[in-house]
């Protein structure tokens, strides 16, 4: 051990030196050779608004890490190797995106049939016939070439609100509403090594629902000193910037639930965050049921395999 | 694949076969009477566990790739469409993604076992740089399948790795150019790494019959490190090894459905599930965890030609291990500083592997270049030298008395 010890000590000092020269003051610039290579960056994400440059800055300091604050993790009923969606939650979930989202965000993975599939909302295949006609479809061309608009069929995908993204951006002060059937999945605020090992053991896979609700429900004044670009709105969960240019979606009270559930912010956008996840992955239902059959299975016959192996060896020294 | 085959058939059909195509001699004396030493601990399951990731890789590749559309517009929906209304597709997908994680893992473990054990030394040496061929070619073909989904982590992925060939000097350019058919990364790039993505791993089942072969000439080496003396260090491959790899494999297995089927997502970026943008860059673009390492390596040198070299070379240097290692002694067990260089080397793997996940800023960048001087140091340094002054422990006189030694004395 000593021998080992002081020879490698002896190659990093001598290494050590080498490297100071090169080695840029901790905190300064550095050199980023993957920036570089790639091209200069863009303008960051559709609904980002970075922070104020620090020349125009008040005297208060923006934040310059986003989110400001971490998503709190709520509890799932999908959460866990035997979570499974809750039809309830789904269907009230689909009800906020039906009448809120929907207004500016597509949802263009999904057809208005897999609302009636096993593991999601399960709405019956009427309901569904009966919620598709509300929609209106663009069709076409007819016989004269004409473009014509008609009432959804379950095999439609969700219409999108606009005609295209530039559309969207105008009507939007400059930031399309992205598409939500992934947005579960697509956004996720990361939590570090020594967290991200653990999520492996604890199976911890709801960022996407816990960041969506933390958004909805984040919604508040900018601290004191805090200035946010007009037409944006300050959210301190908010992934890429202080504020982003959604207003504040839902309110209580806003969507009339049918069955006695609380009328909240929190609760709409619970319901909203489980719709999503189940948009996003829909057979996520299956996935864990499957999963548990061949957990039972190999755990079965990885044991068979050991006793078998102890039986071939058992006459050999190894 | 043995000099000669101790196959006789015993039925009609089965003569009348071998007189013409000796096929089942050569499966006999290949894997089932193969001799085998009889002390192969549990980290030399992985060859096999590596046979079968290749196979059902390929299994599921070839089913997605019936589903999938190879073009920037339609590349995400078709994945989406594998993911909601193909049959399983969900499955056959986590499995191919997830799938390709665990063929890096198990490799990872089966390269450092070589490392531990002095594999790659006198009379592998060909065995062990087909292994290296076989990792470079596991390296693209899993770069290539990354860019498929087109997502945004895809397509920034792409456009970074491929602009490291604009660095060679003077025909870098034009090189970058041809590599991804057009001027940024685009539909041409993505239809020739699509079909690039489905010839490599025919490739790598190429080069894995030569390095299965290569194998088969001087047999195994072992955790003793020792040389097969006589019939009595041997066991026949089937039943010892085969039942111990399917033991191995299932437990392998275990692991895998754990990814597939409760964090399907774990490993991947959520930013892969946006689609590509070419006018928004992500705010950290960062390969799959398993070129983690060789990105920070890549990120540590502050100039993109060196970067680029130093990052060819952390790969190219394993080649030259065989002589590098100046140590006659195989296995690490009987040599007692190397074995500390190499769980260093190992950390510092991990390390390197930590802070290629990190913006490569400050202090990272600093440990970065501390690690990376480590990693080279310890193939270009510390391996001839301590091969050189180190004294190592007795060698036991055969595998039979090393296992004897350790199990008590008792066939």
């Amino acid at each position: 051990m000593k021998a080992a010890a002081s020879l490698f000590a002896a190659v990093a000092l001598s290494a050590l030196p080498a490297f100071a020269q090169d080695a840029p003051p901790a905190g300064g610039s550095t050199p980023a050779p993957a920036a570089q290579s790639a091209p200069a960056p863009a303008p960051t994400t559709e609904q980002t608004t970075t922070a104020a440059p620090a020349a125009s800055a008040p005297q208060v300091a923006q934040p310059a890490e986003f989110p400001i604050d971490k998503p709190p993790l709520l509890s799932w009923s999908f959460a866990g190797p035997f979570g499974k969606f809750d039809k309830a939650q789904l269907q009230r979930g689909y009800q906020i995106y039906k009448e809120v989202c929907s207004n500016c965000h597509s949802m263009k993975y999904m057809a208005f049939r897999n609302l009636s599939d096993p593991g999601g909302p399960e709405f019956t295949e009427d309901q569904v016939k009966a919620l598709a006609a509300t929609f209106q479809i663009t069709d076409g061309p007819d016989d004269t070439g004409q473009m014509f608009q008609r009432p959804g069929i379950p095999s439609d995908h969700f219409p999108s609100p606009f005609p295209n993204t530039q559309a969207a951006a105008a009507a939007n002060g400059g930031a399309a509403p992205p598409d939500l059937s992934l947005m579960a999945k697509a956004r996720a605020v990361k939590r570090g090594v020594f967290w991200s090992i653990i999520d492996f053991f604890t199976q911890y896979q709801e960022g996407g629902p816990d960041y969506i609700h933390a958004l909805l429900t984040g919604f508040q004044d900018p601290p004191a000193g805090v200035t946010v670009p007009q037409g944006t709105y300050y959210n301190p969960y908010f992934m890429n910037g202080i504020s982003l240019h959604m207003p504040p979606p839902l309110h209580d009270d806003q969507v009339q639930y049918s069955d006695g559930t609380p009328q909240t912010v929190d609760q709409y956008a619970r319901d909203v965050a489980s719709f999503l996840m189940w948009t996003a992955e829909p057979h996520l239902n299956d996935r864990k049921r499957i999963g548990f059959e061949a957990f039972v299975f190999l755990i079965v016959f990885a044991g068979l395999m050991y006793a078998t192996k102890r039986r071939v060896w058992s006459n050999v020294a190894h | 694949m043995a000099e000669h085959s101790t196959y006789t058939p015993k039925s009609g059909a089965a003569k009348w076969f071998e007189a013409r195509l000796p096929i089942l001699g050569l499966v006999h004396s290949s894997f089932i009477v193969f001799p085998t030493p009889r002390n192969l601990n549990y980290w030399w399951n992985f060859g096999a566990i590596l046979v079968f990731m290749l196979a059902a890789q390929m299994a599921t590749g070839i089913i997605l790739a019936m589903h999938y559309i190879p073009s920037g517009d339609l590349a995400m929906s078709s994945v989406e469409y594998i993911m909601r209304d193909v049959n399983y597709g969900w499955l056959i997908r986590y499995l191919h993604s997830n799938g390709a994680s665990l063929f890096f893992f198990a490799v990872y473990i089966h390269i450092l076992r070589g490392m531990y054990y002095g594999s790659y030394k006198a009379p592998r040496e060909i065995l062990w740089i087909l292994g290296v061929i076989i990792f470079l070619l596991m390296i693209a073909t899993a770069f290539f399948g990354y860019v498929l989904p087109w997502g945004q982590m895809s397509f920034w992925g792409a456009t970074v790795i491929t602009n490291l060939f604009s660095a060679i000097p003077l025909v870098g350019d034009p090189i970058h150019t041809w590599l991804i058919g057009g001027f940024a990364v685009d539909n041409p790039t993505l239809n020739r790494f699509y079909s690039l993505h489905y010839l490599l791993p025919f490739m790598i089942a190429g080069v894995v019959v030569l390095h299965i072969w290569a194998l088969h000439v001087p047999g195994n080496g072992n955790p003793a490190g020792v040389d097969v003396k006589s019939s009595q260090d041997t066991v026949p491959f089937h039943p010892y090894y085969t039942i111990k790899d399917f033991f191995g494999l299932s437990v392998f297995l275990i692991l895998f459905a754990w990814l597939v089927f409760y964090v399907p997502n774990y490993l991947g970026e959520p930013d892969n599930y946006v689609a590509a943008n070419p006018l928004q860059t992500p705010a950290d673009i960062v390969p799959e965890w398993y070129l983690l390492p060789f990105y920070a390596i890549l990120r540590a040198i502050p100039n993109k030609l060196l970067g680029v070299i130093a990052l060819a070379g952390a790969i190219g240097l394993l080649v030259f291990l065989p002589w590098l290692d100046t140590s006659r002694v195989r296995s690490a067990t009987f040599r007692p500083i190397y074995r500390q260089f190499f769980w260093i080397f190992v950390a510092t793997g991990i390390g390197l592997g930590y802070l290629g996940s990190q913006p490569p800023e400050g202090g990272y960048v600093i440990a970065a270049r501390i690690l990376t001087f480590y990693y080279f140091a310890h193939l270009l340094i510390v391996l001839p030298v301590v091969g050189l002054l180190e004294k190592p422990r007795p060698l036991p006189a055969s595998i039979t008395e090393s296992v004897l030694a350790k199990s008590g004395a008792k066939a």
